[in-house]
């Protein structure tokens, strides 16, 4: 029983946490697709950069001697939010906007986006230097315990509360999503524009506005992704630079311009990576005594060795890409 | 056109001497020596989007894979795996590798024997299963083994020239298997493709320690030119050493980048680059035209990984330590891109100008910055405010920005960069 | 005064100039077709007008006021509603939807005008949850229709309604697009099936080279023999 226990902390209470993350990213990642028809490739560091101006008011709220029962980044959330997607617009007026009204080809703005890249970088690591920092240095990071109440289970399931807030977070921003893409009048002029944008134009929908909106829903998702993932490990420059290539093969899996299917394939990334490098030979162990003599449980039974771990999202996103570029979801819209 | 041409290379040997004068002459040597190094890449990049339109992303794995051959091939020879059981173990495991290759070759074919759609997929992701687990079986224990006893495989012992050969021979072989599985895909795809690809060849030489030691690193890499130590055992002094011996390894530098100038450029003026150009200005009406599309786009792929595993092995002789964890996105191949856009994509010689101006800038972004910090420090405590701390590792972090600010410029108001592609498209 | 009148526009892709002088006038009464052979600059010219592409030299008024160069979500509210000739339809995106997005201008309540549409296409209204990809071609064309009319135009520009469509859609089609006039909507419409479509237009133009080659009503065109001969089929 405690072996079971043990799988479900670490493959599926570990494989949602990081879906969660990488849903939030691909989501962003997506919807600029779907709306603008380049691969963003900045967008790890829109997560990295939510993530320290998370930071930066967190330090602000706890330096006026303000205390909260919930960890001060998740309460200054919605500020940071505010304010990375303003930096998301900003970001689009500054670079990429001038080269689509002279008609550059997408690639060029996925170019500028790794342009925008290594200025985010430069300019984060310039101002907070190259260390690790953590949001929990004043004040303590609960451990949420739960005992299994059966019989021979000792082991209590366990995760800290920043993943329990993630998880929440991540489900109310994945409903609020579809209901604004399904009901709003701006959300479905979104889809309509992902959908055809010459159409969208035609239609009167004033496809500047989509495009704002598009960065604020993307800067916003962003800055929770990277405030939470800081949350959850430590905030350091290349946060989410190392991550952003499983959100992108998220986004791919999905179907890229595909919202829903941007959750699903980060959920799928996430539980694929944990199950991947889970010691599966634990599960065998309690059946040690029925085995017969010769078949003996190897000590470790997992498929890839944990330093592998990002591989594996990258060798699910190559052959994705070789066996499916339109991704596994049929039918997904948006 | 020819002026833009002599006032850029002007304006660049200009440069050089500045930095010359202010950094010292053995600073620039090293400098100009890892310049050409990277404007080769540079050249190769070049040929892939440039000349042909196909998005890489993955140059680091090709530097890789060029300085892993040239370590490999150039290294002394570790006598105490030779004399281990370690090479028969891994002769295993290439024999288990070819089973599992056999394996997976033949689930590709069920439908032979009437296993078509869903049952052929399950086949052959079963087969690749099988294959992996065979594969690992043999490879583990020999990886285990030859780490115990003998550290690593160790190199050949072999001519550094040669070492630089097969990291173009090993950098083709990857750049054919990558261009083989993904070059069907669109720019942005192709973009993700290869940057995964890289990905997974940087985690994997970082981790296979029995063959590249990881993170263990391994150096002295040896010279294909008498190196400082050998001119200070003649008898020179440490300084002129540096010089000597540097400017010994720039010339055979240059002397590749010229004889890659040279051929490129031969070949992009034959029916060759013309029909690559026709290729990429509008595939489809040139493969409606009867020109095989696909294999013409694998050649260009193989040469301009050649042309970059080969820079990646010069730079690794040149710092003569292979460090698996020393290779960033940003430092070898964004910084590539940077190059090729300032310099002007589609044109060799702005291949070369960007590549070497963009280097170099990236070198003095660090003490320029430091400069500008140290100045703004004393300003800030002047005023009282206190002087600014950690300069040296800020100033570092300048230069990463400074190169996303000239891309994003270059990109703005210099699409075409400095020196323009030349040929009018529509002849 | 016109509702909409086209003065002498020249327009282009950014290459050479497609459109070289065109000159259309059409009140809220008239049924204006346009017919040409294949790469006229029909559909250039509807573009025009819709400030799709650059006009750079004449005018297109609409209801006196200048439009020319206007961007298209200034035009909707004024009531100029266009049908591209292809993919004009929201495929990911239910009939329903894709009526909505018709009316994305309108800030007023649109369920009288999704009314009248079901009603003018009751096929559609079986359809309604359907995605608009899943419909057949015809269907499809009805669905771009009821888009144009949501917003409830002044104007109604068509790109050959009728391409592609069997002869009783086609001639559905056309009764409809007779219907939509007779409610006080101008139409200007492409057309290859001439002879049909001249038939009940108050107005034709025949378009070749980028310029008007002859204009008149719809019967005056069926008449002239020159227009029978060279842009009819003899
Ligand atoms: N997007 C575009 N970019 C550049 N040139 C275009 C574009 N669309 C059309 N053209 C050119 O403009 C000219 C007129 O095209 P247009 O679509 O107006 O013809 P049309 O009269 O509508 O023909 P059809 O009956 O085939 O629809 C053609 O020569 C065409 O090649
Ligand atoms: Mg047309």
């Amino acid at each position: 029983m405690n072996d079971l226990i043990f799988f479900f902390n670490q493959v599926m209470i570990g494989g949602v946490v990081l879906g969660s993350i990488y849903a939030l990213g691909a989501v962003g990642i997506t919807l600029i697709f779907g709306i603008l028809r380049f691969a963003h490739f900045a967008h790890g560091d829109m997560m990295t950069m939510g993530g320290f101006v998370a930071f930066v008011l967190a330090t602000l709220v706890a330096g006026m001697g303000l205390a909260f029962p919930l960890p001060t980044g998740f309460i200054v959330l919605p500020f940071a939010m505010v304010i990375a997607a303003g930096i998301a617009l900003g970001i689009d007026k500054g670079f990429y906007a001038p080269l689509r009204a002279r008609g550059a080809r997408p690639v060029t703005l996925l170019i500028a986006s790794i342009g925008v890249t290594m200025m985010i970088q430069g300019l984060i690591r310039l101002f907070f230097g190259t260390s690790t920092r953590s949001f929990f240095d004043t004040e303590p990071k609960t451990l949420i315990r739960i005992d299994v109440p059966i019989e021979g289970a000792t082991r209590p399931i366990s995760f800290t509360e920043p993943q329990l807030l993630l998880v929440i977070l991540t489900l109310i921003a994945v409903v609020a999503l579809h209901f604004f893409l399904t009901r709003s009048r701006l959300g479905k002029g979104m889809r309509a524009m992902a959908d055809n944008p010459d159409l969208a134009k035609v239609s009167g929908i004033n496809t500047k506005q989509v495009v704002r909106v598009t960065w604020i829903i993307a800067g916003g998702l962003a800055c929770m992704a990277g405030t939470m993932l800081a949350l959850d490990v430590s905030l350091k420059p290349d946060l989410a630079f190392n991550i952003v290539l499983p959100i992108f093969a998220a986004a791919i899996v999905g179907g890229l311009g595909h919202a829903y299917g941007a959750i699903a394939g980060g959920f799928l990334l996430g539980f694929a990576e944990t199950m991947a490098v889970f010691n599966w030979a634990v599960l065998l162990r309690p059946f040690r005594d029925n085995l017969p003599e010769w078949l003996e449980i190897p000590s470790s039974l997992a498929l890839v060795q944990s330093e592998y771990k990002l591989t594996v999202a990258f060798i699910i996103l190559v052959v994705v890409l070789l066996v499916r570029p339109t991704g596994i979801f049929k039918g997904a819209s948006t | 056109m020819t002026t833009r041409y002599i006032a850029a290379f002007a304006g660049l040997f200009a440069l050089i001497v500045t930095v010359a004068v202010f950094m010292g002459t053995p600073f620039t040597v090293r400098l100009l020596v890892e310049a050409f190094a990277f404007a080769l890449i540079a050249m190769g990049l070049n040929i892939q989007w440039g000349f042909g339109g196909l998005f890489n992303f993955g140059i680091l794995g090709m530097m890789m894979v060029g300085g892993f051959a040239v370590t490999f091939v150039s290294f002394p020879v570790n006598m105490a795996f030779w004399e281990s059981d370690g090479p028969l173990m891994l002769g295993q495991t290439l024999i288990a590798a070819l089973i599992g290759a056999v394996l997976v070759f033949f689930a590709h074919r069920v439908q032979r024997f009437g296993i078509t759609g869903k049952w052929r997929g399950t086949v052959i992701v079963l087969a690749w299963f099988i294959a992996y687990v065979i594969f690992r079986s043999q490879m583990d224990p020999a990886a285990t083994y030859i780490i115990r006893e003998s550290g690593w495989v160790g190199g050949l012992g072999l001519p550094v020239i040669l070492g630089w050969a097969f990291g173009g021979v090993l950098a083709a072989g990857i750049g054919y298997l990558v261009g083989k599985v993904s070059l069907g895909l669109r720019a942005d795809y192709l973009a993700i493709a290869t940057i995964g690809i890289a990905e997974i060849l940087r985690a994997v030489i970082k981790n296979v320690e029995w063959l590249t030691r990881g993170t263990l690193t391994v150096s002295p890499i040896p010279w294909p030119v008498p190196n400082p130590q050998a001119w200070q055992s003649w008898g020179a002094d440490p300084t002129t050493s540096f010089i000597y011996a540097r400017a010994g390894y720039l010339a055979l530098v240059v002397a590749f980048v010229a004889v890659a100038l040279f051929l490129i450029h031969r070949a992009y003026n034959a029916p060759w680059g013309r029909m690559m150009r026709a290729i990429r200005d509008n595939y489809i009406a040139a493969g409606s035209m009867g020109k095989d599309v696909t294999g013409r786009q694998l050649e260009i792929f193989v040469f301009g990984s050649v042309l970059m595993g080969i820079g990646g092995a010069m730079l690794v002789s040149f710092v003569g330590i292979y460090d698996p964890s020393s290779y960033q996105p940003i430092n070898h191949t964004f910084i590539i891109w940077v190059m090729l856009i300032v310099g002007g994509s589609g044109n060799n010689f702005g291949a070369l100008f960007g590549g070497i101006f963009i280097y170099i800038i990236w070198m003095l972004s660090e003490p320029l910055s430091q400069a500008l910090f140290q100045w703004l420090s004393m300003f800030s405590s002047d005023m009282g405010w206190g002087r600014i701390p950690d300069i040296e590792s800020r100033s570092v972090q300048m230069r990463v920005f400074v190169l996303g600010l000239v891309i994003t410029i270059a990109l703005r108001f210099a699409p075409k960069g400095i020196l323009p592609e030349r040929v009018n498209r529509n002849g | 005064m016109s509702l909409v009148e086209l003065k002498d526009i020249k327009a282009g892709y950014g290459g050479a100039p497609i459109l070289n002088g065109v000159n259309i006038a059409i009140d809220a009464s008239d049924i204006g077709v346009i017919v040409g052979p294949n790469g006229a600059g029909k559909s250039t010219t509807l573009k025009a007008i819709f400030g799709l592409l650059t006009v750079t030299d004449g005018s297109v008024t609409f209801a006196g006021q200048d439009i020319t160069n206007s961007e298209a979500d200034r035009l909707v509210p004024m009531g100029l509603s266009f049908i591209p000739q292809e993919h004009n339809v929201f495929t990911s995106m239910t009939v329903h939807e894709n009526l909505e997005m018709g009316a994305f201008v309108r800030r007023d309540d649109i369920s009288d005008t999704l009314d009248e549409v079901y009603e003018m296409f009751p096929d559609l209204k079986a359809k309604r949850r359907q995605n608009a990809g899943e419909l057949s071609g015809g269907q499809r064309q009805m669905v771009a229709m009821g888009r144009a009319l949501m917003s409830k135009p002044k104007l109604l520009m068509l790109d050959e309604p009728s391409a592609g469509l069997s002869p009783r859609y086609m001639i559905e089609i056309f009764e409809q697009v007779v219907k939509i006039n007779r409610a006080g909507v101008g139409i200007l419409m492409v057309e290859q099936n001439a002879r049909q479509a001249l038939a009940f237009a108050t107005k034709g133009f025949v378009l070749a080279n980028g310029q008007n080659r002859f204009t008149g009503t719809g019967q005056e065109l069926l008449d002239d023999p020159d227009v029978a001969k060279s842009f009819l089929g003899g």
